[in-house]
């Protein structure tokens, strides 16, 4: 073991160090104070003294700390490769890719695929090396920082620094920090998406990918091998995306509905009380389990079933998976319309009424209408989440990639495809990795698309009867 | 005389009332359907997972033989020393009319091939036991221990089993003799994922969640109660807030595997994360869990009545000593359970998981937050998809759990909200 400290460690010693720096800050303030005739002299109360104390010692050595180390693993690789003799370092990027991990497990000590080869060892001894200059250089220039701001901070505390004012200040640059980081998370999401994206349309043009008919992603190895045809056309993906979900939507949607206006309009309080939550459970259940549950019961259920009629029901059926997923999502709709037909003003129901109508004759003529828009927003929230599930169809619905309506045969989805591709012994960089980018970047679009619509829609309907 | 309009209205007053029931039969319906399948579901996994609990343990007299040990004085030499020789002699000593090569095999297999691990345990904790007899309970393969707990027919041809009559005869007699039996599966709950069901456990899967939630929590908890503090208490409404916030519901509805490709993308490709981590999969379940955190620390702080605002601001505070001071402490109840549920929900998150390479088949119970680990429900399916017949009840009782654990968290968050929830 080196004589440097580990992340953690240095995390803790600056969280001390801020410690420190406050109660020292509390303390030069009592000192100053007493000088000037008292704590009332004083612009702030002494914990702001100490608080302007701490947070200049802590802030930018975290800083630094985050994106020292969020760096560090990045350039040390580049800068051991460009170390690397010549005939390594003009191999073709994949090739290299395995080189350097092969390098970071003689590093970790653990047996590295390849027989080792010297030049590689001498790499790892300078992968470690680096390492460890880069973590003593930065453990030097963190806690440096640190002390080196608590000793300023403590020079110029006097009676009429406005150390409250600051501190509140600093305060609020980081909470806007913390506000934007989901404008970030997006902003990474649509970077990463669309920069593997372009780089998989530059090979596929995005009319084949859009318009092809055949999806078989394995790209041939070799120039004979057999089956390898590796043609990107993501019509068939699409398509069984779509039946699984309108599948689920078929569940989920009567279903979802009805319950929600038996709890809001017929159910009473001690039922609504039992029911709701009972179904919210639904929803909380990992969907992992509803994988499993589908892999294991209904589907050979509905195969069963399917044999007893003479129909020859696929194992995989999309059936299978689009059932289970709408149970998933019945919440999603019956909590969503639930809400919206609440909201729809009692004055309208008891119009309905004086006329003479029954309760159901109100609420399919009178509640419902009034309540659709609500009631279209959230079935497309349920239909997004339709589309981006993953673990259900993963384990229940199959991989390849049919071209059919037909709920008894075997689909793939979007979902499947990503997963597939990029779970694994992955090959970097090429289309077949990169096709799973392009599908993420596909699914995005159209979620985001969905929600913006849904969401629009729901708050319009919200606006109009509040 | 003509039919008054109060007559047409009669008329049809049997049907319309018959509609009625109707539309209200379809509601009890629906929610009985939704319901039964809840039961139904849990019922199926339920029944699969309570045999897990249990394994078929086999009693051996375990004879620490020295010639077959060799050398056991020093470490090196204890490593290499042959226990499961001793586990198949003290089997075979059993049976002492098992002669042939073959039959002898076929003995030797119907005890765990991990029983030596446990063995040599023993004897390292007690290397006075060289020479000695000792009775041992150790795990049966899991062919025996599917048969034991009754998911193998015995009475099936010989063919279309995993154990020959002979094998079927030998577990007969271990029976008869007491030297079979089902204990408590404490392997299950103190191991790491093995490639034999009867050795595989949990505990390196829930160690692995461990690690990945207290990174989420860490991140998501303070900045999420930031940012709703922000977004609620001071920002002004322009079009950079509408930014924000839009983005917020949106993430919100963003499928999680997209996160996943986030993740894979930026942490790992190009900051070069290890793969595996705990520390990547919290970083990714903290931006996924996010929305959710501050959606609801926002509900939480918009319910604080503004009187209290305003008194503290009467008295003399500043806004943010307002805020921190009187309105936080008030909201915080809320922004907790929200918290806890959105834990849950990361809890039990998969797809993310699958795309930072949390799946690989690791051995190791993790011990910090850059181990190669699993998760908890990608545990789940990495043994859905194992076809031993053996991993079908570890998969059930895997995800019984799981669900112990969401159901203990969704229960925390309902006591906190009912024991602090104000109405103001």
């Amino acid at each position: 073991m080196d004589t440097n400290m580990n992340p953690t460690m240095l995390l803790l010693t600056i969280l001390f160090l801020s410690v420190m720096g406050f109660i020292m800050g509390k303390r030069r303030s009592y000192a100053v104070a007493n000088d000037a005739g008292g704590v009332s002299e004083l612009h702030s109360r002494p914990t702001y003294y100490g608080s302007l104390t701490a947070l200049w010692c802590a802030i930018p050595a975290l800083i630094i700390f985050s994106f020292w180390l969020l760096f560090e693993s990045r350039i040390i690789t580049d800068l051991v490769i460009s170390s690397l003799p010549d005939q390594l370092q003009n191999l073709p990027a994949d090739r290299l890719n395995l080189i350097v991990n092969d390098i970071k497990n003689i590093v970790n000590g653990n047996i590295s695929s390849v027989d080792i080869n010297p030049s590689m060892v001498a790499a790892a001894e300078h992968y470690k090396k680096l390492n460890s200059l880069s973590h003593a250089s930065l453990t030097v220039i963190v806690i440096a920082i640190a002390i080196a701001a608590m000793l300023v901070i403590q020079r110029t505390i006097n009676p009429k620094l406005r150390a409250r004012n600051h501190v509140e200040q600093m305060i609020k640059y980081i909470l806007i920090a913390c506000s934007t980081i989901a404008i970030f998370t997006t902003i990474g999401i649509v970077l990463s998406v669309l920069y593997e994206s372009i780089r998989f349309f530059r090979v596929i043009p995005l009319t084949d990918f859009l318009t092809g008919l055949e999806w078989s992603p394995q790209m041939a190895i070799r120039a004979d091998q057999v089956g390898s045809s590796g043609s990107f056309g993501a019509v068939p993906v699409f398509m069984g995306t779509m039946l699984i979900s309108a599948i689920a939507m078929c569940v989920a949607v009567p279903i979802g509905l009805m319950s929600a206006i038996y709890l809001s309009e017929y159910a009473n309080r001690t039922f609504r009380s039992i029911a709701k939550p009972l179904l919210e459970i639904l929803a909380g259940i990992p969907t992992v389990v509803y994988g499993f549950f589908a892999a294991l019961t209904v589907a050979p259920m509905i195969r069963d079933t399917g044999a007893f009629f003479w129909l020859d029901v696929s194992s995989e059926s999309a059936l299978a998976a689009g059932l289970v997923m709408g149970i998933m999502i019945i919440p999603f709709v019956s909590s969503l319309s639930d809400d919206v037909i609440n909201a729809v003003p009692q004055s309208l129901r008891d119009g309905a009424y004086a006329l003479g109508a029954t309760k159901s004759e109100t609420i399919r003529q009178v509640v419902v209408p009034a309540a659709l828009p609500g009631i279209v927003g959230s079935v497309l929230l349920a239909v997004s989440r339709a589309i981006g599930e993953t673990m259900i169809v993963v384990m229940a619905a199959g991989m390849s990639a049919n071209l059919t309506v037909n709920p008894l045969k075997t689909v793939t989805t979007v979902t499947v495809q990503i997963v597939a591709l990029l779970v694994g012994d992955q090959e970097f960089d090429s289309p077949k990795t990169l096709a799973a980018f392009a599908l993420g970047l596909m699914l995005f679009i159209v979620t985001l698309i969905l929600n913006v619509i849904a969401l629009v829609v729901v708050r319009k309907y919200r606006e109009q009867y509040e | 005389m003509s039919e008054t309009n109060i007559d047409i209205v009669k008329q049809g007053l049997e049907k319309r009332y018959g509609a009625e029931k109707r539309f209200r039969i379809y509601g009890v319906c629906a929610i009985a359907a939704s319901l039964i399948f809840l039961a139904f579901l849990f019922i199926s996994i339920g029944t699969n997972a309570y045999t897990a609990f249990q394994q078929t343990f086999i009693r051996l007299s375990v004879y620490f033989d020295p010639e077959i040990l060799g050398d056991t004085t020093n470490k090196e030499s204890l490593a290499s020393a042959n226990f499961p020789a001793v586990v198949k002699q003290s089997l075979l000593k059993m049976f002492p009319e098992v002669q042939s090569r073959s039959e002898k095999k076929q003995l030797t297999s119907l005890i765990s091939s991990g029983a030596s691990y446990y063995v040599r345990d023993m004897f390292i904790e007690n290397p006075a036991l060289v020479g000695e007899t000792v009775q041992v309970w150790l795990p049966a393969d899991d062919d025996v221990d599917m048969l034991i707990k009754g998911h193998v027919e015995r009475g099936v041809e010989e063919g279309e089993r995993r154990l020959n009559n002979n094998q079927l005869g030998w577990i007969e007699k271990l029976e008869k003799d007491g030297n079979i039996e089902k204990r408590f599966n404490k392997i299950f709950f103190t191991t790491g994922d093995s490639r034999e069901p009867e050795l595989a456990g949990i505990f390196g899967a829930v160690s692995g969640s461990f690690f990945t939630m207290i990174v989420t929590l860490l991140f998501s908890f303070p900045i999420g109660v930031a940012a709703a503090i922000y977004l609620e208490e001071f920002a002004k409404k322009n079009r950079w807030t509408d930014i924000i916030e839009v983005n917020i519901n949106n993430l919100a509805a963003v499928p999680s595997i997209v996160f996943g490709l986030l993740g894979l993308a930026v942490f790992l490709n190009f900051f070069g994360m290890p793969r595996s981590a705990p520390l990547v999969g919290g970083l990714v379940m903290t931006l996924m869990t996010l929305p959710v955190i501050i959606i609801a620390s926002r509900a939480a702080l918009k319910s604080v009545p503004p009187s209290i605002r305003e008194a503290a601001l009467g008295v003399g505070a500043s806004q943010m000593q307002m805020v921190f001071h009187h309105v936080l402490p008030l909201a915080l109840p809320g922004m907790l359970t929200g918290a806890i549920i959105g834990m849950a929900r990361a809890l039990g998150e998969t797809a993310p998981l699958l795309m930072i390479g949390m799946v690989a088949f690791i051995v190791d119970v993790p011990s910090g937050f850059t181990d190669p680990a699993t998760a908890l429900p990608v545990q789940i399916f990495l043994w859905a998809d194992s076809p031993e017949r053996g991993f079908l009840e570890k998969t059930s009782a895997a995800i019984m759990v799981l669900l112990t654990f969401l159901i203990a968290m969704n229960a925390l968050a309902v006591i906190l909200r009912k024991k602090f929830e104000k109405r103001w």
